[in-house]
């Protein structure tokens, strides 16, 4: 692909259906997954990659939907809250975080799960302030992140025990 | 987003034609972090957004007799896992920790931050400290940049218009001690102040980053330290205290002028602590 293009053609996995699609280049993969996809959990909130809300997960790796075009996820798989909760990877932290309040608004909350659910991949069992400052790029404003907090730790020891 | 072409070379030497043909209208695109953010901001308009991120060999940690090879397209979650960085390059590793955000880690590259060269980032300054050597490809050939010579203003860098920041050599210093001090407000964001330090033979290379126009060499404090004991408390609040005539801060959101002089001062004093321990 060495000629330059306004529109291009992409190929991907999202939450494990293949997709094909015309990509305007300059759409970033929010705004294809929410729009041509329907995938609405995949939030806009400050659209500079400060608030974390557009987190999805490209080739098995969080990363900020907003900063990332459509095009980039060319040939690449693809998840959002959708397809994990599909999968029940996550059904004990989502009723974890359902048990402890742990969300208002829910705006936050997709990409609070996706960027917690790394931890449960590491296999460390990590402090409360490590677990602050693991989710220290994904802002909340309702929720004070006490009980996310609280949420993400007791299914970190029930996991582990 | 303004509109823009887009082009995926697969090759180095697909890039390179890109840019000599392009030149300014072009603009790299490594892992976006910040520029699909000045993008989604409308704060710049490329004519053609050059994605180098299909270009295999500009990615990769190599470990040779004298110096570690970064290539400018490695994310910095690599930096952050590799064995060869903890090992040799201990300043780049106590830094990475505070470089950004998990998913921003995932896709940043490191060769990334060195071109952007914003004020308040992690790299440039340690690339500084370490005393560094910015790897450049053009269609024209390879040209070799020392990093001190390379960061030029506020998001200046020595890199022309058709050459390609490919990858950065950080000398191994086994018997440097090394520093990295940063203040944010909140963990991962970018530092208000912060210091890269390497002490070496009784040479100081210290940088302050997050409240400079960019990164350089402190060469007051670093005069004022020569054929001294920096393990000699009132040393230390000297050499602080020499820093002031090196910065030249920028009154931002996170402070005034005043209170960045101060804070570098207070930094300063705990990363010389940190070198002389």
């Amino acid at each position: 692909m060495n000629v330059p293009a306004d529109t291009l053609a992409i190929a991907l996995t999202v939450n494990g259906e293949a997709v094909q699609a015309n990509v305007p280049v300059r759409q970033h993969l929010v705004d294809f997954l929410r729009g041509a996809l329907g995938y609405t959990s995949a939030h806009l909130g400050c659209e500079h990659g400060v608030c974390g809300a557009c987190t999805v997960r490209l080739d098995g790796v969080p990363v900020r939907g907003c900063l990332t075009l459509a095009v980039q996820a060319d040939g690449a798989t693809v998840e959002t809250i959708e397809g994990v909760t599909a999968s029940g990877e996550l059904a004990d932290l989502q009723a974890e975080f359902v048990a402890r309040n742990a969300l208002q608004c829910g705006f936050c909350t997709p990409a609070m799960l996706l960027t917690a659910a790394e931890l449960f991949k590491a296999g460390a069992m990590p402090t409360r302030e490590q677990i602050r400052a693991h989710l220290s790029g994904n802002l909340c404003r309702c929720t004070g992140y006490q009980s996310i907090v609280d949420a993400v730790d007791a299914v970190l020891k029930r996991r582990a025990a | 987003m303004p509109a823009f072409l887009y082009a995926r070379p697969d090759t180095l030497d697909e890039a390179l034609g890109l840019l000599a043909a392009r030149r300014e209208g072009a603009t790299v695109l490594a892992g976006g972090q910040s520029l699909l953010a000045m993008l989604n901001l409308r704060l710049t308009q490329p004519e053609v957004l050059l994605d180098i991120n299909r270009i295999a060999e500009l990615a990769g940690i190599a470990l040779h007799d004298d110096h570690i090879r970064i290539g400018a397209l490695t994310r910095h979650a690599a930096v952050l896992a590799s064995p060869v960085v903890a090992r040799h390059l201990p300043l780049i590793a106590l830094a990475m920790p505070h470089v950004a955000h998990l998913a921003v880690r995932n896709r940043g590259t490191f060769g990334g931050s060195i071109s952007l060269a914003d004020p308040a980032a992690e790299l440039p300054a340690c690339a500084v400290a370490l005393g560094a050597t910015m790897v450049l490809r053009s269609a024209r050939g390879e040209r070799r940049v020392a990093a001190e010579n390379f960061f030029t203003g506020l998001y200046g860098t020595e890199r022309g218009p058709d050459e390609l920041l490919v990858a950065i050599d950080l000398p191994k210093r086994p018997a440097a001690r090394v520093a990295f001090r940063e203040l944010s407000r909140r963990h991962g964001d970018f530092a208000m102040v912060g210091i890269a330090a390497a002490w070496e033979a009784g040479v100081l290379r210290l940088v302050v980053f997050g409240c400079e126009s960019h990164a350089r060499l402190a060469v007051n404090a670093a005069a004022a330290v020569q054929g001294r004991d920096l393990g000699d408390e009132a040393v230390r609040r000297e050499v602080a205290a020499a820093l002031d005539a090196d910065l030249d801060p920028a009154g931002t959101l996170s402070g005034r002028p005043g209170t960045k002089r101060h804070l570098a001062r207070v930094l300063a004093l705990r990363a010389l602590a940190d070198l002389a321990a």
